[in-house]
């Protein structure tokens, strides 16, 4: 689907709500916030008073419970969306996602399913810290039963988002915050980018390069940087972590003979460690690639810039890596900064 | 009233729960009765004791109506209208049991009769009820949903989150707390500085209720009030019915050799035995009718549990996803 309109992630994320709550009376939008005037940095803004109190709706300080509801309104028939504007704090609401949401197809026999949608903000810089800055998602792959997207464009946000609104299980849509500062092309009528496909968003010969999340704009940038070194770079956006598309990265890995998996999470039995994996599983008949992963340092994020710059993968250390592996070993080098590739950027205070 | 309506003999109420408790003790003696050869291959966690709890608040309920309930879950099941042959297939791991052999005894289903799920872990199904509730509510429909759990559940954050919630939308729930004074092997005094859970529910602006002594009659009488207000709109309601666990927590037998309750605590329960008390309210030969109903459609029930089929390889990875 083509189209000239360019439009914010969180326009993209608030039109794929509005659109879907329109199309389906059945839809529910609510969480901490979701009606007050900051309406969840803009991504549920006016829908208060398009659908009125009962399908939009701030909820009490209690995501167990709330949780809890949702599973018990798609039981009743309903299909919620419950938006957590940290995922922090969707640890909180654990027991429901793991214990009842993706279970319910299961211990009902296939008589019943839980159609929920939970969506939740990563934050990064400007001193979050350890509790406002977690990608969390690979707890959430780790559970049959649940899917879990992670788009990086305003056009999968909004695909996605009408994606994972029809889909009859729960599934966990994880937003980054810098992410919705960037701009892209979004048509205006609904559509859906729909689970278990991937996204080669860049060809290329040389390296695989998978970014998850907001590493995938990290990634696009060390592409660029690599063009420098005449290094070609296949950029992959995984988009959907579960399903996985195991197929296209492996294809593609096969083709380079290199892959590079950065990840916005932990390494340690993170997303990464589940795509390098299946990657390996699938390649046993001799194409196995050189790899790499790159992820948060193995520490909580800490708050002052000095150290924060440290425990990101970035552009410029994400092409060093690339630029190892494909040469075979450390070569020591390291791009000097280019202020024209970070055209999307987070700017506080807020 | 409750004096009023036994002086009348409301023979139809009393036959009615008469049935309903008989039916649930008798399902599950022969469960305790058929657990020693292995055939149930699944923790059960018998209700015998507290059936009156369901039974009082289910027998005022609309088969429309919608229960969520606990890993205790039996007796609900039942009285809601649970389809037995299902639940003892359930059990004995069958492909035809309610859930396909998938969710065992603490994850009963009905989905028709309104059994809407138990949990294994204490409390979560509370909010889901919660959730139910919503729904009913937004779609104006005139159904209502119980919620019940234990006296431990009472401890867990997401009952007052719930509560919160509930009262704070004027959801049309019942709350039913079926106490009986253990969390395993622990007493309500040991895990709860302020006993009186009524007195923590109404701060959350519910009316609440305790029903004395697993009284079925006062327990029927008062759930048939409150759903009634439920039904016009007057928000959500709570319930809690003092009962006593007969058996062990989890298991077929007794466990007063553990030492951590007297048999003597039972024996004031187990003289005001409502099964034994309604029974007797019964003429002979009317009871003689239920009993031998009842134990033919439990024989039927295990026959057909026994005849089941257990689920096929192929429904390992079925409806992991829809």
């Amino acid at each position: 689907m083509s189209t000239d309109r360019a439009i914010s992630f969180v326009d993209a994320i608030r039109e794929a709500t509005d659109q879907e709550m329109a199309r389906d009376e059945r839809v529910l939008l609510f969480g901490l916030d979701v009606d007050d005037p900051k309406a969840i940095l803009g991504t549920t803004k006016g829908l208060l008073d398009r659908y009125g109190k009962e399908r939009v709706f701030g909820t009490p300080l209690s995501e167990d419970a709330m949780s809890g509801a949702a599973v018990g309104m798609a039981l009743a028939g309903l299909r919620p969306i419950h938006v957590h504007i940290r995922m922090d704090f969707v640890m909180l609401a654990m027991n429901q996602l793991v214990n009842m949401a993706a279970k319910t197809h299961y211990m009902f026999g296939g008589q019943e399913s839980c159609p929920l949608v939970v969506r939740s903000i990563i934050g990064k810089s400007w001193g979050q810290g350890a509790q406002h800055s977690q990608g969390l998602y690979s707890f959430f792959m780790h559970v049959p039963g649940l899917k879990v997207v992670a788009p990086s464009t305003p056009y999968d946000a909004k695909g996605c988002l009408a994606a994972a609104v029809r889909d009859d299980n729960p599934v966990m849509f994880i937003e980054h915050r810098i992410l919705y500062y960037q701009r892209g092309p979004v048509p205006e009528a609904s559509y859906e980018v729909k689970p278990g496909k991937a996204r080669i968003a860049v060809p290329g010969k040389d390296v695989t390069i998978v970014g998850i999340s907001y590493m995938q704009v990290e990634a696009m940038r060390a592409q660029r940087y690599l063009q420098e070194k005449g290094v070609s770079a296949e950029v992959i956006d995984p988009i959907w972590l579960s399903p996985l598309d195991v197929d296209t990265i492996a294809a593609s890995a096969a083709k380079t003979g290199r892959l590079l998996i950065v990840d916005n999470g932990w390494s340690t039995c993170g997303a990464s460690a589940e795509i390098l994996s299946a990657v390996y599983e699938k390649l046993q008949d001799g194409r196995l690639p050189k790899a790499r992963r790159m992820a948060f340092a193995p520490t909580p994020c800490p708050t002052t810039p000095s150290l924060e710059k440290l425990f990101y993968p970035n552009a410029r250390t994400i092409a060093a890596a690339a630029y190892d592996l494909v040469k075979g070993s450390p070569q020591g080098w390291l791009p000097e900064e280019r202020a024209e590739f970070n055209d999307v950027e987070f700017k506080g205070p807020f | 009233m409750l004096a009023a309506e036994m002086k009348k003999g409301d023979a139809a109420l009393n036959s009615k729960l008469y049935r309903s408790l008989y039916r649930i003790r008798r399902v599950e003696e022969e469960i305790a009765r058929v657990y020693p050869t292995d055939k149930i291959k699944s923790p059960v966690h018998l209700s015998i004791g507290q059936e009156g709890v369901a039974v009082g608040v289910c027998e005022a309920l609309e088969p429309s109506d919608v229960v969520f309930g606990s890993y205790r879950g039996h007796a609900m099941y039942l009285a809601k209208g649970g389809d037995v042959r299902r639940m003892i297939a359930e059990l004995y791991g069958k492909v035809d049991g309610c859930a396909r052999g998938k969710g065992g005894s603490m994850h009963l289903v009905d989905v028709p009769q309104g059994v809407m799920g138990t949990s294994a872990v204490v409390a979560t199904t509370i909010p889901n009820a919660v959730g139910y509730a919503y729904a009913i509510k937004l779609r104006r429909e005139r159904r209502v949903v119980v919620s019940f759990f234990g006296d431990g559940a009472t401890e867990e954050g997401v009952f007052h989150e719930s509560l919160n919630f509930a009262a704070l939308k004027k959801l049309p729930i019942l709350f039913v707390c079926e106490n009986n004074h253990y969390a395993i092997h622990t007493h309500q005094r040991q895990r709860q500085a302020n006993e009186d859970i009524c007195g923590r529910v109404r701060t959350h602006g519910l009316p609440t209720e305790r029903i004395e002594q697993n009284d079925v009659l006062a327990l029927h009488s008062a759930a048939k009030k409150s759903i009634a207000a439920l039904r016009d709109g007057a928000g959500p309601a709570f319930i809690e019915c003092m009962t006593y666990r007969w058996l062990e927590h989890v298991g077929p037998g007794e466990d007063f050799a553990l030492g951590f309750r007297e048999r003597e605590e039972a024996a004031s329960w187990k003289a005001g035995d409502p099964v034994k008390a309604l029974g007797d309210k019964l003429d002979g030969p009317a009871r003689a009718q239920i009993d031998r109903e009842v134990e033919a459609e439990i024989k039927a029930a295990f026959d057909f549990a026994e005849s089941s089929a257990f689920p096929g390889a192929e429904e390992l990875h079925r409806h992991v996803y829809r």
